[in-house]
C-alpha cells in the first residue's frame, strides 16, 4: 500500500511496531519520530505482538539511552531516536550496549554536530562520531529506503546481536515527503525471526536465572574478552545480506550492502552514502545515457565495513574513484569513508585479492555539510574532475573556497531533469498554511494518480514572519532528485510583500506560470511589482496570474490562511490533474485533513476552494517591462561593511553564493545586526497618543521586540525634529522641564498588540482608545521611519539619574532588540530588561533553545551595543552544559579581575594613591559607582602610558576587568528543569556570583512543544498527548533548600515592579541567584496579545507563584522568603480554560480533564501552603537557641 | 390524580406541564436523575452554542494548529484523531442523559447565523434527543439591518435546523419583535412546532473604576412572569404550535397562570437553581391541590382559558391594561412589585 510519508514517520511506523519500550528525548530533526510513537501509543496503537509500546520521555539523550540500555538488559525490545548532540550524549552507552552484544536499533536523522556554529541541518558528522563504538551502521538514502532499512536493521540486530544505528539524512530525507510503499504487519512478521527474540529474552537479567554484567576487568583479562566478540562482527555483514535477501523475497525491493548504479564497464566511479547518492544516481544515469563510462556505489552497511563487498560492487574496469564524505574531520588524513575505501583497496592489493583490473586512483571530497545543496551538476563536476590526469584530492564541492582553493567549480545552470517532471515552488509564510497545503497537494497527487510525488520545505530562521519555500515535484518515474527545485514551471507567491524581499522568480523556468496573491487586479498589479520581477516575467515569457487570496480567506472567515486558496490556484493552472478532478480531490483532501478539526473548518476551507476558482485572473504581459522601482536593498546604505558584504547576502537568501573568505574563521560574529534587517512584517503597528499617555512605560517594558522606546530629553533637542514628531512634557517629580517621547520602530514591530493590551491609560470619553493603539501600518510607516531615525539620535539618558523602577528601567537603552522571536514572545521582555539594566557589562551564557536561536541565529543577531561600543557578550555552548559554561565565565572574569588587581598592586607605588585605592575599593553597586570606576580606568590608562615596562602594558590590557562584570546564565525550562539540571544544581552548591535566568515556557518551545518537568499538570504537550498527569517541579524550592541561593519567581506582566526589583536584587546578590520567569509562549495555544491578562490569572489563581527568597534577609532577623502573589482570588480552572494546551486535554477526554483540574487545584493549594509555611519560619539566632536548649 | 396534569408539548405526551429548562443542572447526571425523581416531565439540556461549535473548531484550528511553523517546530501540539470538538462532547452528554432518565430529553442549540453548525442538529437527533429547542439569542447592533433582514436571517437558521432533523423543533425567542404574532406565524409556516417565551439576556454591567464592561446572568424573578403571560395570551388564540413559558415561573401558581394564558408547558430554571431539583415536587403537589380545590379535572380544561380570546376582559392584555395600571397606580401600589 502506498502512502505519502516523510522518513521520520516512515521509520517510526516500523520502530513502533517492533518495540516494547521506547525511550525518547526531543532533538531536531529526529523529534517527529518520537512524537509519532508517543501519539500512537497514547491512541492505543499496538505493536506486532498486540501490546501498546510504552513510551517514556527522559531528561536528556543520555537518559534515554540509559533507559534503553536497562530495558534491553532486562529483556525488552527497545528503541530510541536522536541526532547530532543527542547522539553524542549516547556514545558512552553505545560502547556498553555493543560491548554486551545487545540487539537494538537506534534510528538517527543525521545532523550536523555543533562546531564553530550550531546547525540543525543534515550531514554525517554525528553518526561518524559513533563509528568506533562497535555499533553496526546502516544508511538509507531515500524515504522508501529509510522505511525498508529500518525493518532490515531490526531483523539483523536480533540475529547478529550487534546493535544498529540506522541513519538517514536529517531534513533532506527525514522531512522529505515521498510516495512510500508501506510495510504491512505481515511483511514485518515475515522479516523478524521470533527465535531471535526468544534468544534475546533468554539472555535477559532475571533473578530466576541470575548473571552479572558490567563487571570490571583487570589487565589480565580485558583484552582477550574484548576480542571474544570478533566472531559476531565477522558474521554481521552476511547476516545483513541474509536480511536484505529475505526482504527482497517478501517485498520485491532489493538492496545490497553496496549497491552499484551505472555503466557496467565504468572507468570513473563515486562512492558515497545517504541522500546525496540519489542525486548522484540521477547524474550518473544521465551521463551514462550520454555515453560516459561512469558509475556509483551507494554504501548501505557502513559498519561492520565489508571492504571485499565494496570492491566486488565496483566494475573491474574502474580506474579512478572519488569517495564523497558528508562530514569534515579537520586534521585527519582524510574523511572517514575515504579512509575506509583506501584501506579496503590497499589491503586487497597487498593481499592480491583485489577484483579490479588495476589499482585505481582514489580521491576524497566533501559535500553537503549542514544540508548544503548537492546537485547533479556538482556530481558531474566531480566525475569530470576524475577524468583529469591529476584530479584534485581532498576537494570540496558545493561551495566556493577562495582561501585554500580546494573547491571544484560546477555549472549551476545545468538542468538534467526530464521536461515531463512537473516542478513547482511556493513562497509563503510559516503562519499562512502554505506548507500544510502543499503537503496536502502532494498527498492528493501521490495518492490519486500514478505520479510519483516529492515535497521538501525550506524555512528561514525567524520565528515571527518567517518565510517558507516549498519545493514540489511530480513525475511519472520514481524521483531521485534530493535537491531543491532549480527550474520551476510553476511559481506561486502567497504574500504580496515577498516580491519586495526575495528574488521570487529566481527559479522560474522560461514559459512557466507565475501566480501571485495580491490585492491588485490584473490591470493594476503591474505597477506594484519591483522591476526585477516585471523584467523576469517579460524576459522569461511567463504566464502571469493574480488572485486576492487574502480577500477570499477573509470572506470565508479564515483570515490570513491563504493556503487553500493558493492551492486551488495551483491545481487550476498547473495541469497536474484535470481541473474538475483536481477540485474534487482537493475537496476530499480538505475533508480528510480538517475533519478532525470540525465541520466548520472543513466548510470554510471548501468555501475557499469554490471562491478561489472565481478569483483567479490572468494578467496581460506587456512586451517590455515598464520601468518600475527596483527591489529595495536588503540593508540600508549606512550599514557597516561586513553587513553590506556578508549579512545582506544572507538576508536576501543568497548566502549560498558567499565564498569561504567572507566568513570569520572561528564562529565569531559582530553583534547588533538585527537593526540592519528591516523586516516590516506587521500589518498594524502601535501609534502613540501623547495627550493620553501617563508615561508609565509599561508598553516599552512588555514589548518583546524592543520596538517601543521612551526617552526624556532637553527641549532644545527638538530643533530639527521632523514634522509630526510627537513629544510632550515629561511628568517629572522634581518639576524639571524636559520632554518625553515614546517612539515605535515601524519596520521592526511584529504587530503582536501586547503594548496596547497592557496600556492602562484610557480615553475618558472613549475608553477603547488608549495612550497607544494599533493602527494600519500603511498610513504610518513613512512618517514613523523618519521619526525613528530622529528619535535614535536623541541623547540617551544619564544612567546615573534613572530610578530603579519599572518606569526608570525603560528609559535605559535596550541592548537586545528586534529579535526574530515569535510575535508576543513572553521570554524576550525579560532579556531586554536585563540588557537595559546590566547589558553594558554583561557576559551571557545561553543554553540552546529558543533564546539561543532568536539570540544567535544568522543572518542577524539582536544583542546590541551602546554608543560607547559596550554591550552584552554572548555565547552558546550546548543545551546540557550552560550552567557550567556560565560558571566558567564567572571564574574567568574573576581571574581577570584578580590579575588586574595584582598588577595594580605591583604598580601602586608609581600611581596616585587615591586612584589606586579608588580602583581597589570601589563601590560598584550603583550605576554611579560603575561610571566612576570606568572613569578611574580611563585615568589609569592615561597614566600607564607614561610608565614603561611589561607590567604597565599588562595592566593596560587587563584594566577593563576592574569594572564589575555581570554574568548571566540564560536558558529555558528544558535546560533548567531537565537536561541541564545536574549542572544547575551544582551551581547552586557554589558561591559563584552568577545570575541564572530561567525563561520558563513550561514546554520545550524551540523543538515544537514537548513536555518538560516544568509542564504543569493538565497541559497537553508533545510526549504528553493525553495531558500531563503530575505537577510542575518546584525548581525554586530546590534552590532555596541550599539556603544561600537567591531565588525569585517573577511574572513581568502581572507583577512588573516585583520583577524589576527581583532582577536587580539577583544581580546584586554576591552568590548564585536564580530567577524563574513566567514566559507565555505560542505553545500554550492562545492569542498572546491576551497574555497580560492570562498571566495575571496565573498569579491570582496561584498557578504561578510570585516570591523573592533573599538569604541576606536572614542577617536582618527576617525570613528570607517573601510571597508576593497576593491572596488567591481566581480559580485554577478558569486559568486553564483559557489556554489551548489545557483545552486540548478537555476536548480529548473530559473526565480525565476534570480530574486533572481538581488535581491542579489541590497541587496549587498544597504548594502555596508549603511556601507560606516556609515564609513564616522563624530561625532562632544562636543566643535564642542556646537559651532554648538551657530550658 | 396525576392524570389530570397530562399535557402535550411539541407533539410529546408529557405527564405534567413542568419542564426542567436549560440550565447547568443538565450537566450533572446526578442532578438530572433528581429532576426526574422530583417529577419533571421533560428536561431541556443546557444550550450548545453556535460559538461553541464554530468557536471551538476555529479556535482549536487557529491556536493549536495555526501558529507559525519553523524548521524545528512544524507544529506545536500532538496530532490526534481522538479530539472531540465541542459537539461530540455535547452529543455524548445527550446520549448519557438519555440513558440515565426516561423522561424526554430536549436538546438545545443557541445561534443566529446560518452555517455549518446547524448540521449538528442532525447529530443531536441521532444521539437520542426527543425534540430540539433552538434559542435565537440575537442582539441586532447594525443599524443597516432592518427588522425584516434580521427576521429573515433567523427564519433561515430555523429552516436549516428543520431540514437537518425530523424532530420537533421549538424556537426560544426574545420579546423584542415589532410583531411577535407575525414572527410566530412565519415560524409555524416553516415548520417550527413550538415557541418558548422568552429567553433572558446576559446583562451587561459597567466597572466604573477600570472602564470595563462585565456581563452577568442573574436568576429570574417572578416579576418577569407578567410579560410572558401577556404574550402567551395574545399568541395562544392565533397559533396552533406549542407554547411554553420560560422565565419567572417559580411557584405552582405561576405555572397555573402561564397555562391559563395559553402555555402548554412551563420551564423552570431559576427556582431549581435556588431551591434544588426537589422544588418541582413541591410545585406539582401544590398544583394538584389547587386543581383539586378548584375542581379542575385536567390541565386541558384551564389551558388557554385566560387568553386574549377567552378571558373576561381582553383589554388588560392590550393597551387598556397600560392605561388602567397607570390610573390605578396610586391606589394599588403593591402592583408594582
Amino acid at each position: 500500500m502506498s502512502h505519502i510519508l516523510d522518513a521520520n514517520e516512515a521509520v517510526a511506523s516500523v520502530a513502533h511496531r517492533l518495540s516494547e519500550v521506547i525511550a525518547i528525548y526531543p532533538i531536531t530533526p529526529a523529534s517527529p519520530m518520537a512524537e509519532s510513537c508517543d501519539e500512537w501509543s497514547a491512541a492505543g496503537r499496538r505493536n506486532l505482538w498486540g501490546q501498546v509500546p510504552r513510551v517514556e520521555q527522559l531528561q536528556s539523550e543520555a537518559g534515554a539511552i540509559g533507559t534503553v540500555h536497562g530495558a534491553l538488559q532486562a529483556g525488552a525490545l527497545a528503541t530510541t531516536f536522536t541526532a547530532s548532540q543527542g547522539l553524542l550524549l549516547m556514545i558512552p552507552n553505545l560502547y556498553k550496549i555493543a560491548g554486551e552484544l545487545t540487539p537494538f536499533v537506534l534510528h538517527v536523522a543525521a545532523r550536523t554536530v555543533a562546531t564553530h556554529a550550531l546547525s540543525i541541518f543534515g550531514d554525517h558528522s554525528d553518526v561518524m562520531a559513533c563509528r568506533q563504538t562497535g555499533v553496526a551502521m546502516l544508511c538509507a538514502s531515500s524515504v522508501q529506503e529509510a522505511h525498508d532499512l529500518a525493518a532490515v536493521a531490526h531483523a539483523a540486530t536480533l540475529e547478529s546481536r550487534i546493535p544498529f544505528i540506522h541513519f538517514f539524512d536529517g531534513f533532506r530525507t527525514s522531512h522529505e515527503l515521498q510516495r512510500v510503499e508501506e510495510l504491512t504487519d505481515d511483511h514485518l512478521r515475515q522479516l523478524i525471526d521470533e527465535a531471535h527474540i526468544s534468544a534475546h529474552r533468554a539472555r535477559a537479567l532475571t533473578p530466576d536465572r541470575p548473571v552479572v554484567r558490567g563487571t570490571a576487568h583487570n589487565p589480565d583479562t580485558y583484552f582477550q574478552a574484548r576480542e571474544a566478540a570478533n566472531v559476531f562482527y565477522d558474521a554481521c555483514p552476511a547476516i545483513v545480506v541474509k536480511a536484505l535477501e529475505r526482504f527482497a523475497e517478501v517485498t520485491g525491493r532489493r538492496y545490497r550492502l553496496f549497491d552499484y548504479v551505472g555503466h557496467p564497464q565504468a572507468e570513473r566511479a563515486l562512492v558515497l552514502m545517504g541522500s546525496g547518492a540519489e542525486a548522484a544516481q540521477e547524474a550518473v544515469e544521465w551521463a551514462v545515457a550520454r555515453g560516459e563510462r561512469v558509475g556509483l556505489v551507494k554504501v548501505r552497511l557502513y559498519r561492520p565495513f565489508d571492504g571485499a563487498a565494496l570492491l566486488a560492487a565496483l566494475p573491474k574496469t574502474t580506474k579512478t574513484i572519488a569517495v564523497l564524505d558528508r562530514t569534515k574531520e579537520p586534521g585527519a588524513p582524510g574523511e572517514p569513508l575515504y579512509l575506509d575505501v583506501i584501506c579496503a583497496l590497499s589491503e586487497a592489493e597487498a593481499e592480491r585479492r583485489s577484483p579490479l583490473a588495476r589499482a585505481p586512483r582514489v580521491v576524497s571530497g566533501r559535500y553537503g555539510l549542514s544540508s548544503k545543496e548537492f546537485t547533479p551538476a556538482m556530481v558531474l563536476s566531480v566525475l569530470s574532475e576524475l577524468s583529469r590526469e591529476n584530479p584534485k584530492n581532498h576537494f570540496s564541492v558545493g561551495i566556493r573556497d577562495d582561501v585554500t582553493h580546494r573547491s571544484l567549480d560546477w555549472d549551476a545552470s545545468l538542468d538534467i531533469e526530464e521536461p515531463d517532471v512537473v516542478r513547482a515552488v511556493f513562497y509563503g509564510l510559516g503562519s499562512d498554511g502554505t506548507v500544510g497545503a502543499n503537503k496536502n497537494t502532494i498527498k492528493i497527487v501521490g495518492e490519486e494518480t500514478e505520479l510519483y510525488a516529492q515535497g521538501y520545505f525550506v524555512y528561514d530562521s525567524k520565528k515571527s514572519g518567517s518565510t517558507t519555500v516549498s519545493h514540489l515535484r511530480f513525475s511519472p518515474r520514481p524521483i531521485h532528485s534530493t535537491y531543491l527545485v532549480r527550474h520551476a514551471g510553476f511559481v506561486a507567491v502567497s504574500q504580496p510583500q515577498l516580491v519586495n524581499r526575495l528574488d521570487v522568480l529566481e527559479l522560474a523556468a522560461p514559459g512557466g506560470v507565475f501566480l501571485l496573491n495580491t490585492p491588485f487586479g490584473p490591470d493594476e498589479v503591474w505597477g506594484s511589482l519591483p522591476a526585477e520581477v516585471a523584467e523576469a516575467i517579460v524576459e522569461r515569457k511567463l504566464r502571469f496570474f493574480v488572485m486576492d487570496a487574502h480577500r477570499v480567506a477573509d470572506e470565508v472567515g479564515l483570515p490570513g490562511r491563504v493556503s487553500t486558496v493558493m492551492q486551488s490556484g495551483f491545481f487550476a493552472l498547473s495541469g497536474v490533474l484535470p481541473r474538475e478532478r483536481a477540485m474534487a480531490a482537493i475537496r476530499r483532501a480538505v475533508e480528510k485533513t480538517f475533519r478532525k478539526r470540525g465541520a466548520e473548518v472543513v466548510e470554510r476551507n471548501i468555501a475557499a476552494i469554490e471562491l478561489a476558482a472565481k478569483a483567479l485572473r490572468e494578467v496581460a504581459v506587456p512586451a517590455a517591462a515598464a520601468t518600475t522601482a527596483r527591489r529595495p536593498a536588503a540593508v540600508p546604505a549606512e550599514a557597516p561593511d561586513f553587513v553590506q558584504r556578508v549579512t545582506s547576502m544572507m538576508i536576501a537568501g543568497k548566502g549560498d553564493l558567499l565564498p569561504v573568505s567572507a566568513f570569520p574563521v572561528d564562529g565569531t560574529w559582530p553583534t547588533a545586526t538585527t537593526q540592519w534587517e528591516r523586516r516590516a512584517i506587521a500589518r498594524e503597528i502601535p501609534e502613540w497618543d501623547s495627550d493620553l499617555c501617563i508615561q508609565c512605560n509599561k508598553c516599552a517594558l512588555v514589548c518583546p521586540h524592543a520596538v517601543i522606546r521612551a526617552k526624556v530629553y532637553d527641549p532644545a533637542e527638538l530643533a530639527g525634529a521632523p514634522e509630526g514628531f510627537a513629544s510632550t512634557d515629561w511628568r517629572a517629580s522634581d518639576g524639571a522641564t524636559q520632554r518625553y517621547t515614546l517612539q515605535v520602530a515601524p519596520d521592526d514591530c511584529t504587530g503582536c498588540g501586547l503594548c496596547v493590551a497592557i496600556c492602562p491609560a484610557k480615553d475618558k470619553s472613549s475608553p477603547k482608545h488608549k495612550a497607544i493603539n494599533m493602527e494600519p501600518v500603511d498610513g504610518l510607516r513613512d512618517r514613523e521611519r523618519v521619526n525613528w531615525e530622529f528619535f535614535k539620535n536623541l541623547p540617551e539618558v544619564d544612567r546615573r539619574t534613572v530610578k530603579n523602577d519599572v518606569k526608570g528601567s525603560q528609559l535605559l537603552l535596550p541592548l537586545f532588540e528586534f529579535s526574530g522571536a515569535c510575535a508576543g514572545c513572553g521570554e524576550t521582555p525579560y532579556l531586554k530588561l536585563v540588557s537595559q539594566l546590566f547589558g553594558d557589562r554583561a557576559l551571557i551564557a545561553n543554553a540552546t533553545g529558543c533564546s539561543s536561536i532568536y539570540g544567535g541565529n544568522q543572518p542577524t543577531t539582536p544583542w546590541a551595543k551602546d554608543a560607547a561600543g559596550r554591550g552584552p557578550a554572548w555565547a552558546n555552548s550546548l543545551f546540557e552544559d550552560n550552567a557550567e559554561f556560565g560558571l566558567g565565565f564567572r571564574l574567568a572574569a574573576d581571574a581577570a579581575t584578580l590579575r588586574a588587581r595584582t598588577l595594580l598592586d605591583g604598580l601602586a607605588a608609581q600611581l596616585p594613591e587615591a586612584l589606586v585605592s579608588g580602583l581597589l575599593l570601589a563601590d560598584q553597586s550603583t550605576e554611579a559607582g560603575i561610571t566612576d570606576q570606568r572613569d578611574r580606568v580611563v585615568a589609569l590608562r592615561r597614566l600607564l602610558r607614561d610608565i614603561p615596562g611589561p607590567l604597565s602594558k599588562a595592566l593596560d590590557e587587563a584594566a577593563d576587568a576592574l569594572v564589575k562584570k555581570s554574568v548571566w546564565i540564560v536558558g529555558g525550562d528544558g535546560w533548567a528543569y531537565d537536561i541541564g539540571f545536574g549542572g544547575l544544581d551544582h551551581l547552586f552548591s557554589t558561591t559563584a556570583d552568577v545570575n541564572i535566568l530561567v525563561l520558563d515556557t513550561e514546554v520545550y518551545s524551540n523543538t515544537g512543544g514537548q513536555q518538560s518537568k516544568a509542564t504543569p499538570i493538565g497541559a497537553a504537550a508533545k510526549f504528553a498527548a493525553a495531558g500531563k498527569g503530575i505537577g510542575k517541579k518546584d525548581l525554586g524550592l530546590l534552590a532555596m533548600s541550599y539556603g544561600h541561593v537567591y531565588v525569585a519567581s517573577i511574572a513581568l506582566y502581572a507583577r512588573d515592579a516585583q520583577a524589576v526589583k527581583a532582577i536587580q536584587e539577583a544581580e546584586s546578590y554576591p552568590g548564585p541567584s536564580l530567577v524563574i520567569a513566567h514566559s507565555p509562549c505560542i505553545a500554550h495555544g492562545y492569542d498572546l496579545s491576551k497574555s497580560g491578562d492570562q498571566q495575571k490569572l496565573a498569579v491570582e489563581s496561584g498557578i504561578w507563584p510570585v516570591y523573592r527568597f533573599d538569604p541576606r534577609r536572614l542577617a536582618e532577623g527576617e525570613t528570607p522568603l517573601k510571597i508576593e502573589s497576593g491572596p488567591i482570588k481566581a480559580r485554577v480552572a478558569d486559568y486553564m480554560s483559557r489556554e489551548g494546551r489545557f483545552r486540548a486535554v478537555e476536548l480529548r477526554d473530559k473526565e480525565r480533564y476534570a480530574r486533572l483540574v481538581a488535581d491542579a487545584e489541590r497541587f496549587v493549594r498544597e504548594r502555596r501552603a508549603f511556601h507560606e509555611q516556609l515564609a513564616g519560619l522563624k530561625v532562632a539566632n544562636e543566643t535564642q537557641q542556646m537559651q532554648g536548649a538551657g530550658r | 390524580m396525576s392524570a389530570q396534569l397530562r399535557t402535550r408539548y411539541l407533539g410529546l405526551d408529557l405527564k405534567n406541564p413542568i419542564v426542567a429548562g436549560a440550565s447547568p443542572l443538565s450537566d450533572d447526571l446526578d442532578a438530572v436523575r433528581r429532576l426526574e425523581d422530583a417529577g419533571a416531565s421533560a428536561l431541556v439540556m443546557r444550550s450548545l452554542f453556535e460559538e461553541q461549535i464554530t468557536g471551538d473548531q476555529l479556535g482549536a484550528h487557529r491556536h493549536l494548529y495555526g501558529h507559525a511553523e519553523s524548521a524545528e517546530a512544524q507544529s506545536w501540539f500532538p496530532e490526534t484523531d481522538v479530539f472531540s470538538l465541542g459537539p461530540e462532547e455535547y452529543l455524548e452528554r445527550v446520549r448519557k442523559t438519555r440513558e440515565a432518565i426516561s423522561i424526554p430529553v430536549i436538546a438545545s442549540l443557541n445561534g443566529t447565523t446560518p452555517g455549518g453548525w446547524t448540521k449538528y442538529a442532525g447529530f443531536l437527533q441521532e444521539a437520542g434527543a426527543a425534540a430540539l429547542e433552538l434559542n435565537l439569542y440575537d442582539i441586532p447592533t447594525n443599524p443597516d439591518a432592518n427588522a425584516l433582514d434580521v427576521e429573515l436571517r433567523q427564519l433561515e437558521v430555523v429552516r436549516g435546523i428543520r431540514e437537518a432533523v425530523k424532530l420537533p423543533v421549538a424556537v426560544k425567542l426574545t420579546p423584542f419583535y415589532s410583531s411577535l404574532p407575525n414572527m410566530i406565524r412565519e415560524l409555524e409556516r416553516i415548520g417550527a412546532q413550538g415557541a418558548v417565551l422568552f429567553n433572558r439576556f446576559y446583562q451587561p454591567d459597567i466597572d466604573i473604576e477600570n472602564l470595563e464592561v462585565h456581563r452577568a446572568l442573574r436568576l429570574s424573578d417572578p416579576v418577569e412572569l407578567p410579560l410572558r403571560l401577556r404574550w402567551l395570551a395574545i399568541l395562544s388564540p392565533t397559533t396552533s404550535i406549542s407554547l411554553a413559558a420560560s422565565g419567572g415561573v417559580h411557584e405552582a401558581t405561576d405555572a397555573l397562570k402561564a397555562l391559563m394564558a395559553g402555555a402548554h408547558a412551563v420551564q423552570v430554571v431559576s427556582a431549581l437553581l435556588m431551591r434544588g431539583p426537589a422544588h418541582i415536587s413541591v410545585m406539582l403537589a401544590e398544583m394538584n391541590h389547587w386543581l383539586a380545590d378548584h375542581e379542575y379535572t385536567s390541565i386541558e380544561q384551564l389551558q388557554g382559558s385566560m387568553n386574549l380570546k377567552r378571558c373576561p376582559d381582553a383589554s388588560h392584555y392590550e393597551r387598556g391594561n397600560y392605561m388602567s395600571l397607570l390610573q390605578s397606580w396610586h391606589v394599588t401600589p403593591q402592583w408594582g412589585r
